[in-house]
């Protein structure tokens, strides 16, 4: 009987007329591809398309191409519907995979499109005037009291200020990716890259490894179900604390960081045994209600000398009620995580069925808050699949006040999109632990080109806002009268409360 | 003449300080001034810190670190006592709420009667002994590092999920001290997803009321030289019988594997 029905996805080519027979396929692919006999030999049901030997090959010489075999054509039966039937009943498993949902939904930001002045209410130019980023995260007073500050103006009374806000010099932060999950290098690398550009990483669930010590007002630390690495130095080293409920690309559903990944060094800053499972429960067992959450948000701020408290959750039917409760429990921001979000490693099924787009959850949550009189207490950070500046603008137009970024910040240092997270032999050595791979990331190198990709990103950003004729990201947020939809239907334009173009 | 007290007050409790003992009267103190004046009282260079008249109030000792320090609280302390706690002893007059110890890193905590849901929940460090009867989830997730193993040991019965996805350190259930005589030992799921540490149950259980992630054995002299002075602690902290306490046999729970889930996956 064949092992498997299962054909190699992609064809790697070889000509070998150009190849300088030097050898350096083999060494650069995680994935084993390729044996050298006298020439480079490729496996191609081995390939996971990550583009790492290509981009390594001084002849240019090696092909990578959609093994495009014919299937009989199926609507209902798509191949990779079949070839999962085949893998299922080959292992008997759950299907793992990872990078976020790929499924064709309706990509909302792309129907969604951003105003801008023309003649009567004048564009501002960004290069020529101030254009304000700088965002606060954190819970906001009801109302401020003023006094004269003896010069003709005014100034915020004594002790009517913002209450611990976490100053961002642009509303972006990086998604919590937990060290174990991704290499120390991409830690280090997003560390330096958030404290250069006044921002804030996230450790997700995975402890703080001592070279991150340096960076500690530029990092949210997570404190997730496994309590993995929590202990009171920890909570009194992050700029904030993040309790993470749930995430985007896998809705209540926990995590298992299987024990291969557990090495020395991960063992210590999650501070469990090396080469056992570290195995996240579903839900926490100390949260079972809102009040539940109340008391560990105020736990945590007990334990942390009352450092900014937010609550992470995965976008889902009910959002704007949850939120809600998350706020009255007393949290400083609430983090939404659409379903398109990418991650580590996620069962199949639950990445790409489980959740709701991020932009009706910021509008929805937004609005909820708004109702109810309490949107002022809480920062909404929102997540799940933003890929560009335009899409950061259209969320914060929607109501988010600050968006948060995981697999741009990984493409930027690499992913090439491959979808194997999980395999820990990340080829580009970002989401890996083997040394020979993790070197492959120079934390000095990828701060350089996140700080790139963020300062692109805000500059683009300046430059809608100055279309808007705005000059503050404040005078965006939660303007939805400044985005027209296209091609959404009438009840879609409703629940994001958006407008279609031309009215 | 009876007070009559109208919810809790946010101010700050009087302290009085005897050398390095310094008492504070925390009747409808609210928790976050007393807590303050606890952390205060410690950093002043308090080494016992005595709470009279505690009514409810949250997160005594969460976060408070110094293995030389002392809380003694009377009366019935509110949830999450000791959470994330690292190095101080808490001695409780009666009894506790929900979520002792929870993500305990180090430090002793005593509790003269029952205590309530979530117990340890996440412990990686130190021992909490309860005397008499526990709630729901208790011992979660005890995990161990390194030289840090964390102790639970209760003395009365407890509810389901007793020890669930354990994956360290020790969890013993004694049933010698028990509102519930005529309850069993433990609920029902005790110990699934266990993949590390040892959980003690004095006497015997139903096989359905353990988690298929178990092995379950009859403690041994091996085990018993491990057990010993856990129970003795125990034993002469409460002022009760060690020979009773051993004159049953123990059943001892191992998890069979220490990834439980290893081949749950089939990855893409």
């Amino acid at each position: 009987m064949p092992t498997t029905f299962i054909q190699p996805e992609f064809r790697v080519e070889i000509d070998y007329d150009k190849c300088h027979k030097c050898g350096r396929c083999v060494q650069q692919c995680g994935w084993g591809v390729y044996s050298f006999n006298e020439r480079p030999i490729p496996d191609d049901s081995k390939c996971r398309a990550c583009h790492r030997c290509v981009t390594f090959c001084p002849a240019h010489c090696i092909r990578i191409t959609k093994n495009d075999l014919a299937f009989r054509e199926s609507d209902n039966w798509s191949p990779d519907l079949r070839k999962a039937v085949w893998r299922q009943a080959e292992t008997g498993g759950v299907m793992l995979t990872s990078m976020g949902n790929p499924k064709p939904y309706t990509r909302i930001f792309d129907s969604l499109v951003l105003d801008a002045c023309q003649v009567t209410n004048p564009s501002i130019d960004p290069l020529r005037e101030p254009m304000e980023l700088r965002t606060y995260l954190g819970r906001k007073p009801d109302s401020v009291e003023v006094e004269p500050d003896g010069e003709g103006g005014f100034r915020l009374a004594e002790g009517s200020g913002m209450m611990n806000n976490v100053m961002l010099e642009t509303p972006l932060i990086f998604g919590g990716m937990s060290y174990g999950s991704v290499s120390l290098n991409v830690h280090k690398s997003l560390a330096m890259a958030a404290s250069r550009l006044g921002i804030l990483m996230n450790t997700g669930e995975g402890g703080l490894h001592v070279d991150l010590y340096p960076y500690q007002d530029n990092i949210i630390v997570q404190c997730a179900s496994g309590r993995f690495g929590v202990n009171p130095d920890y909570l009194r080293r992050g700029a904030a604390i993040e309790i993470k409920v749930g995430q985007g690309a896998k809705p209540g559903i926990g995590g298992h960081l299987p024990g291969e990944k557990i090495n020395k060094e991960v063992s210590t800053t999650r501070m469990i045994p090396q080469g056992t499972d570290a195995i996240s429960p579903a839900p926490h067992h100390d949260i079972y209600s809102i009040e539940d959450l109340r008391q560990l948000i105020y736990a945590l701020k007990e334990a942390s000398g009352y450092k900014p408290v937010g609550v992470k959750i995965a976008a889902v039917h009910n959002v704007a009620a949850i939120a809600s409760g998350i706020v009255r429990a007393g949290a400083d921001y609430v983090y939404l995580d659409g379903f398109k979000g990418g991650t580590g490693a996620a069962p199949q099924i639950i990445r790409d069925n489980i959740g709701i787009p991020i932009e009706v959850a910021i509008a929805v949550v937004d609005q909820r808050l708004r109702d109810e009189g309490i949107r002022n207490q809480a920062s909404i950070v929102a997540a799940g699949s933003i890929r560009s500046s335009a899409d950061m603008a259209k969320a914060i137009a929607l109501g988010a006040d600050v968006v948060a970024i995981g697999s741009a910040a990984l493409i930027a240092l690499g992913c090439h999109m491959c979808q194997s997270c999980h395999t820990g032999s990340c080829s580009w050595g970002i989401t890996t632990q083997k040394p020979e791979l993790t070197r492959r990331i120079d934390p000095e190198w990828g701060a350089e080109r996140l700080v790139n990709l963020v300062h692109a990103w805000s500059h683009e950003l300046q430059e809608i806002l100055g279309a808007l004729g705005v000059n503050s990201v404040e005078s965006l947020r939660g303007s939805r009268e400044r985005l027209r939809s296209i091609g959404l239907d009438e009840q879609m334009n409703k629940v994001l409360g958006v407008k279609p173009v031309g009215m | 003449m009876t007070k009559i007290i109208e919810g809790y007050l946010k101010v700050a409790p009087a302290v009085m300080f005897d050398g390095d003992v310094a008492t504070i009267d925390s009747q409808s103190v609210y928790y976050r001034q007393l807590n303050e004046a606890v952390r205060d009282a410690i950093a002043a260079g308090a080494k016992t810190v005595r709470l009279t008249r505690v009514n409810g109030q949250r997160y005594i000792g969460t976060g408070v670190a110094g293995s030389d320090v002392r809380i003694e609280i009377d009366g019935v302390p509110g949830s999450d006592m000791a959470m994330f706690m690292d190095g101080p002893t808490v001695v409780v007059s009666g009894n506790a709420q929900d979520g002792v110890g929870n993500t305990m890193n180090a430090g002793r905590v005593i509790i003269n009667g029952d205590a309530g849901d979530v117990i340890g929940y996440g412990m990686r460090g130190g021992t909490v002994l309860i005397r008499g009867d526990v709630g729901y989830r208790v011992g979660i997730h005890m995990k161990a590092y390194e030289s840090m193993r964390p102790t639970v040991v209760c003395g009365g019965k407890a509810r389901d999920f007793f020890g669930e996805y354990m994956a360290g350190g020790m969890l013993v259930l004694l049933g010698m001290d028990t509102q519930f005589p005529d309850q069993p030992l433990v609920g029902s799921f005790c110990g699934t997803g266990m993949h590390g540490g040892v959980i003690y149950l004095r006497g015997s259980v139903e096989e359905w009321q353990i988690g298929k992630e178990c092995g379950i054995f009859i403690a041994d002299e091996a085990d018993m030289v491990e057990l010993g002075p856990v129970l003795k602690d125990w034993c002469e902290t409460f002022g009760r019988d060690y020979d009773e306490a051993v004159s049953v046999p123990f059943t001892k729970l191992v998890p069979v594997s220490h990834r439980p889930y290893g081949k749950l996956y089939a990855p893409m």
